[in-house]
Formats: structure tokens, sequence, C-alpha cells
């Protein structure tokens, strides 16, 4: 194993499920041999407001938080949340956008404009290292718009050599049974998306 | 076996393996999933109960204590405060089985009404306190806070704080030690346990004995650890602030403090002794530099350098110690000027419908601890005071006294039900015998919101989900002697606003209840509003943005083109409101304040 952590920072809206997403990658990566390390602030940060999920995983990991500017995998449930956390990668890091916009309250409220072409902004820095998925949309073809999380999850799990029992494992012993399906549809769907 | 945990579970499996039999606490970010995570997987072994407060649930544990169980209290850091009374006590008296108190920290103030720094509470308490810097020792840390407990007959404090509590690492799994120490209160031994004078001034001489020992003990503590490396710099530090600081600069020497009070003393001398220059790396208030200052000691870099407020962060600590050779990351995008993202309350939750309802009759509210200190932000600003737990309902009875009748109809106190039950029945209490006038508003959502939803003694069930007796918040007011007490569903803003403008108006005490108001998280108590979800229509809406006002998620605003310039009966608009259907519950909020009859209701 090599001695250098990885890092990966997951962003995106409060019930967007972005904790949920960073514990399977967590127990994922522990299965397969590395030290992990999470980190998350819960509290407000639940209700409608950003959060974000530090993960790092390596041979020995020190800082539950990663450095700023030197996040390897930058992985967004919602377009914005992506954006306000450009400057934290590294400059050949890579980039995972669900392709799914939420408004803030000051768009809502008409006072500000949504930022216009995030995923261009982000192929101007990492052209060809920018990957967009539309989680929602597929989520609701698998039947629940709540299980985009899950889809952006099996996108993302196609930058790494697991096997996929790996990860459709773990990812069925975070939830309760009777969502095992629409979950591995969801997983499946998000795998297929960049595979 | 090793497993993935959190922080604040891995405290849970320490102070299991470690035979507790009691533990007692009060939700509190970021400390919550200690009792949640003792009540549903070692429910078989530990007695678990959300206490009313954080008092409570130490003086209960102090109690289970006596009876000679191992027992633990756990609390965020300003429900140490509420808890200080019988925390600064218990420190004379020591303790029978294991008492283990956990703190935890919330530097940055990410969800709480101030930033302290609890190492302070173990030299004024006169206690030993341990630092745990990630899962694996927050389990070894909970454990041996137990051990020293018994060995030298005293509390223990346990501190974290956010990054500990709520980070994930892997965790080695142990099997459960019951203690040795026997239940009973055979022994009936006044002078340890029975602080009057005669008996505080024999204990007060024999605490600072015991802190002796301690730090002699410290001394010799295998969590006191020296890492040597270069020689040229050594770190003194602790905590989440070691990993930090080992992350950025792996070449330094390290004294790494495990017990963070009492200090080794003869540890820090020789690790001194031992490297060029010392920098002293903490969170929060310079603890450990005033007192490694105090033992002559020369600091090359301490608070100089490194901030006194806010969480550190490997950044921080490297901008900090590297000074002008340090080289900040690329700038791509300024994200400073992107629309912020503040947490905002629930779409279709009943604090918004009240919170409208307290605006548009221009009311100062004293605010209290809960989901509902969000209605403070725009476009609600509806909350114009918060202090602490309680706090709200005193208030508002301390303005209306120096304002007299001037006040009648200009202020209210809201109150989430948990901050009720946990310090807001003594203030209302003072506002019926001291014959005020203020008017609290009890906001009942049926569960402890904030914090993710915690059982109380007004929802009826206990921690392990138990039924048990439920308050009644009417009985209560009625037996505090308040005459007025109504109820009111908030979700009716007609009536809400008609009486709450009734009873700020009467110049007697009154308390006004929320009925059917659960919260919108709540998947026992849902409250099933009529229509499936709310729809604009567009033809009709004339881009007033008075519905704006409310701040609720699902509503937001577009302009319109020039196609669209005009209303169907002719009114000109600049834009026009449109209703997120996957993020409207129908709680019909908007289509009150609607003037147009441009909101209605949709069809499922």
């Amino acid at each position: 194993m090599e001695e250098r952590v990885t890092n990966v920072l997951l962003s995106g809206v409060g019930g967007q499920g972005t904790i949920l997403a960073s514990d399977i990658l967590c127990t994922v990566f522990h299965e397969m041999g590395y030290d992990v390390k999470k980190s998350e602030v819960h509290g407000m940060a639940q209700r409608g407001g950003d959060v974000t999920t530090h993960f790092r995983f390596g041979k020995k990991v020190y800082s539950p938080l990663i450095k700023y500017g030197e996040v390897d995998y930058l992985v967004s449930m919602e377009l914005l949340e992506g954006l306000r956390y450009i400057n934290w990668l590294k400059k050949e890091g890579k980039v995972l956008l669900n392709l799914q916009e939420i408004f803030p309250p000051a768009v809502n409220l008409g006072k500000m404009k949504y930022p216009e072409d995030i995923v261009g902004q982000f192929k101007k820095f990492f052209n060809g290292r920018v990957y967009t998925v539309q989680g929602l949309d597929l989520a609701m073809e698998c039947g629940d718009p709540r299980a985009a999380n899950i889809v952006i999850l099996g996108a993302f799990s196609t930058f790494f050599h697991f096997s996929e029992e790996v990860w459709e494992r773990n990812l069925l012993s975070h939830l309760p049974p009777k969502i095992h399906d629409l979950n591995l549809k969801a997983f499946r769907a998000g795998r297929k998306a960049l595979g | 076996m090793e497993k993935i945990l959190q922080g604040n579970y891995a405290i849970a499996r320490g102070a299991w393996e470690a035979g507790v039999k009691v533990a007692c606490a009060y939700p509190g970010t970021p400390s919550s999933e200690i009792l949640s995570a003792l009540a549903q997987e070692y429910k078989e072994d530990v007695l678990t109960e959300w206490s009313p407060n954080e008092k409570v649930a130490l003086e209960v544990a102090i109690g289970a204590s006596f009876a000679g169980a191992r027992a633990m209290a756990s609390m965020k850091h300003v429900g140490l405060n509420v808890a200080s009374d019988p925390f600064m006590t218990v420190s004379y008296t020591g303790v029978k089985g294991g008492l283990v108190i956990i703190v935890a920290d919330d530097p940055s103030s990410h969800s709480s009404q101030n930033e302290q720094d609890s190492r302070h509470w173990a030299r004024f308490g006169k206690v030993p306190m341990l630092e745990p810097c990630d899962s694996q020792e927050c389990k070894e840390f909970t454990k041996m806070a137990f051990e020293l407990s018994e060995q030298f007959d005293t509390p223990v404090l346990v501190r974290t704080e956010t990054r500990v509590a709520h980070s994930f690492s892997p965790v080695k799994l142990e099997e459960r030690k019951e203690s040795s120490i026997p239940l009973g209160l055979d022994k009936k031994d006044a002078p340890k346990y029975t602080m009057v004078p005669i008996y505080v001034r024999i204990r007060r001489k024999w605490v600072e004995e015991r802190m002796k020992k301690l730090e002699e003990f410290a001394n010799e503590f295998k969590y006191n650890t020296i890492e040597m490396n270069d020689p040229k710099i050594g770190v003194i530090t602790s905590g989440v602030c070691y990993n930090y600081t080992k992350e950025v600069f792996p070449e330094y020497s390290y004294l790494k403090l495990g017990m963070v009070w009492p200090l080794p003393q003869k540890i820090i001398s020789e690790f001194s002794r031992k490297v060029k220059k010392i920098i002293i790396v903490e969170e929060l208030d310079p603890f450990l530099e005033t007192e490694i200052r105090a033992m002559g000691i020369r600091i090359f870099h301490g608070k100089d350098v490194i901030p006194n407020h806010y969480e550190l962060s490997p950044e921080i600590i490297e901008r900090a110690l590297k000074g002008k050779k340090y080289r900040p990351p690329k700038v791509r995008v300024p994200t400073e000027e992107l629309p912020q993202r503040p947490p905002n309350l629930c779409s279709g939750c009943s604090h918004r419908a009240l919170f409208y309802a307290i605006k548009k009759l221009g009311l100062f509210t004293f605010g209290d601890i809960g989901c509902y200190t969000l209605a403070t932000a725009p476009p609600l600003n509806a909350i114009h005071s918060t202090i602490c737990m309680g706090a709200g309902v005193g208030g508002a009875f301390g303005a209306m006294k120096a304002l007299g009748k001037e006040g009648l109809g200009k202020c209210c106190a809201v109150i989430g039900d948990s901050t009720f039950l946990h310090a807001g029945i003594t203030p209302l209490m003072d506002v019926v015998y001291n014959k005020g006038n203020s008017t609290t508003i009890i906001l009942d959502n049926r569960t402890t919101g904030m914090t993710g939803l915690q059982e109380h003694p007004g929802t009826g069930y206990t921690v392990t989900g138990e039924p048990t007796h439920r308050i009644d918040f009417e009985e209560l007011a009625r037996a505090l002697g308040v005459k007025h007490i109504r109820k009111v569903d908030p979700y009716n803003l007609k009536e809400t606003m008609e009486m709450i403008k009734e009873e700020v108006e009467r110049d007697e005490p009154s308390v006004i209840i929320t009925v059917n108001s659960p919260c919108m998280l709540h998947r026992r108590e849902k409250r099933k509003f009529e229509h499936p979800f709310y729809r604009v229509l567009t033809e009709k809406c004339r881009g007033c943005g008075l519905c704006l006002e409310a701040g609720c998620p699902a509503i937001s605003w577009r302009g319109v083109s020039e196609e669209e310039a005009l209303t169907q009966d002719g009114h000109k608009r600049k834009g026009v409101v449109q209703i997120n259907r996957l993020q409207c519950p129908g709680c019909g909020l908007c289509s009150q304040i609607c003037k147009f009859e441009a909101i209605v209701p949709g069809e499922a």
C-alpha cells in the first residue's frame, strides 16, 4: 500500500444523504485494508444548510480534516455545493457532480442568482477530470428521488478497483432490508452512468 | 475485532466495556449520540435515561455511583454550566462506583450559543481530565476514566470536541468487564458524602492531597507520551490538535498529553530539555500554555500565532507556524461571493407558521435554544434574543418588569417543549409568583428537534422507547398558577395571530401551547395535512413576494419575460413565485399569506 493519504470531500445540502454515502465509503475502504477517518458536522447543518464530509484513507491517517487545497476527489450531491469547494481541490484532482440544483434562500428570495454553468467552471480548471451524473433523474427512475445519494455513490465507486460485491454488501449493511432493492438499483444505475 | 465507530459511539462502547451500569444525559451537539448508542446497543446491561437537564443527569449519576455502580453523565460544553453545581461539590465527596463526566466542546459554535474551553472546569473543579484524539482513544480513555475514578476517589472528566465526537475511525472492540465494587448503600459515611461546613473543610484539604497524588500519577500515565523525532522543535499538544499538527509537521517531536489536568510537570520538563524550541498547539484558550509558562519554561510559539478562537485545522496550524513561508493554494473561484446556504427551518415546520404570525404582530421575541432559533434569520427575523436554555421566559418577564404597562402587547417569550422542561418551569413560576404579565409560548413539536429527535418527559416515551407518563403542559402551567392557558394550531395563521395578540396585551401571566404541531422529521407523531402539496396559479400570481417572507425552502422566485408581464386580470408584475412539489408537504401557510388567492391546493 502506498504511504500517501487520499482525500475525498463530499458536499451537499442537508437531507440529501451525504453522510450516509460517506458512512458506506468508510466501511468499504476499511474492509479493503486501509486506515480511514471521516469527519462531519451534525446539529444545525441538518436543516437544509450545506453539509460536508471529509473522508480520508491511506496507510495511516492522522487528521480527520483534509487540508485546504489537498482534495483528491470532490463529490458533490448538488452543483452549487460543489462549486463552493472548487478551491479545495488539488491541481490534479477529480470532480464528480450530481447535476441537481437546490436553490439557497437568497436565490429563492430573488436577491441573488444561482451561479451559471457550474460544470463549465470546473472544466476550465479540471478538463477531462469532471464527471457528471443525473443523480435525481436516475433515482426517480429507480423509484425514489431520495436514492440520488446512492446513485452518486455508485458512480463514485467506478473510480476504484474494488469488486462490486464489496460495495454492494457494505451498502446493504447500512440500510434496512425493505429498501435494499431500491438502493441496489440506484447504486447500479450510478455505476452504469459512469461505467 | 475492529469496527469503524464515531467518537461518541466509541465512548459508549468504552463505558459499556468498563461495566457502566447507569448512564444519563440531556441531548446536546456534539454529545447526543453517546446516550443514544448506549440505549440502542447496550440496553441489556446499562440503565439509560434522557434526563430533563444536565444537572439532573449528573445528580442521578452521582447517586448511582454512591450506590456502588459505575455511572456516567454526558453533555455538551454549555450542559456542564448547568451541571456545574453538583459537579463542583462531587469533587469533594468523591465516588464509590466510578463516575465519569463526558463534556463535548463545540469550537466554532457549529450548533451552540457560545464557544467554551471546558478544560477550565478540570482546574476549577479540581478533577482530572482526559482528552482523546480519535475514536480508539475515545474508547480507551473512557474505560481508563472509570478506573482512575475508583483509584483516586474522584469524578473524572473526559473532554471531546466536534472533530473527535463526530469523526469516525477504526476501534478495537473488547468484552465487557463488570466492576468489582459491590452494589449497596450499606456503609453510611456522612463525613465523606454530606457536604456541610464541618465536613467540607476536611474534604477541601483532602481534595488538594488527591490532586497531588494525581499529578504524580500523571507523570507515569501511559497516555502522556513523548515521540522523539527532530529535536529542534518539540510540540506539546493534546486531542485532535495532535492529529492536525502531526499531519502537517510529521518531522517534529511531540509530547502528546492524554491527561490535560493535572499536568505531568516532570514529563513536560523532561521534554523541554530534550528539544530546542517548544511550540504549544491547543484549540481555544491558552490553557496548557499558561500552565507551562508558569513552570518557567520558555515557549517559542503558542497563542502568539495560533488563534484562540474557532476550531483549528491542519491548514490553520500550517499557516500559523510557517508564517511568511506559508503559500496558500490557488484561488480558482472567489467562493465567498457565492450564495450562502445557512440552515433553515424545514418546509412545513410548525415553527415557521408561528414565527410568521409573531413577525406580522411586530413583537420583540425572547427566544430560547432549539430549532426555532433559526427564526432569527432573514426573511423571518422573528427572534430577537437568545441566551441559554430557559432564558427566554425569564427575559420576557424582566423586560415587562422594566417597561411596566408600556410593555403590554410588545413582547413574548418562545420556548420549545424540551427546553421548557429543561429550564423553563422555574422562570415561569417566577412570572406568576412575582405578579408578572408576560406571555410564554410553548412550541410543542413532541420531541427534542435540533439534536436529532430525542425523547423527553413531555413525549410519553423513554430513551429506549418504553411508554411512560407524559407531562401535560397545560396542567403543569396551571399548577404553577397561570390562569390564562390557551392552545393553538399554529398552522391556522389568523387564529394564531389573534390569540397571541390578545395574550400579549393581557395584564396577567399567560401561556400559549401549540398543538398538533409535531416536528416534520418525526415519524411517530407525523401530522397529516389536508392536501398533499400546494401550487401556484401562475396566471394569478402578482409576484408581490409576500409569501417569500415566510422563508419556506419550497417557494422560490423567478423573473418573468415580456409575455408573462401581466397577470390574468391585467396587473403588471416583474416575476412570479413557484413551489417545488418535491419539497412541499402541504402545510398551507403560504396560501393563507397570499392576498390574491394565487396559491391553491394541489391534487395527488
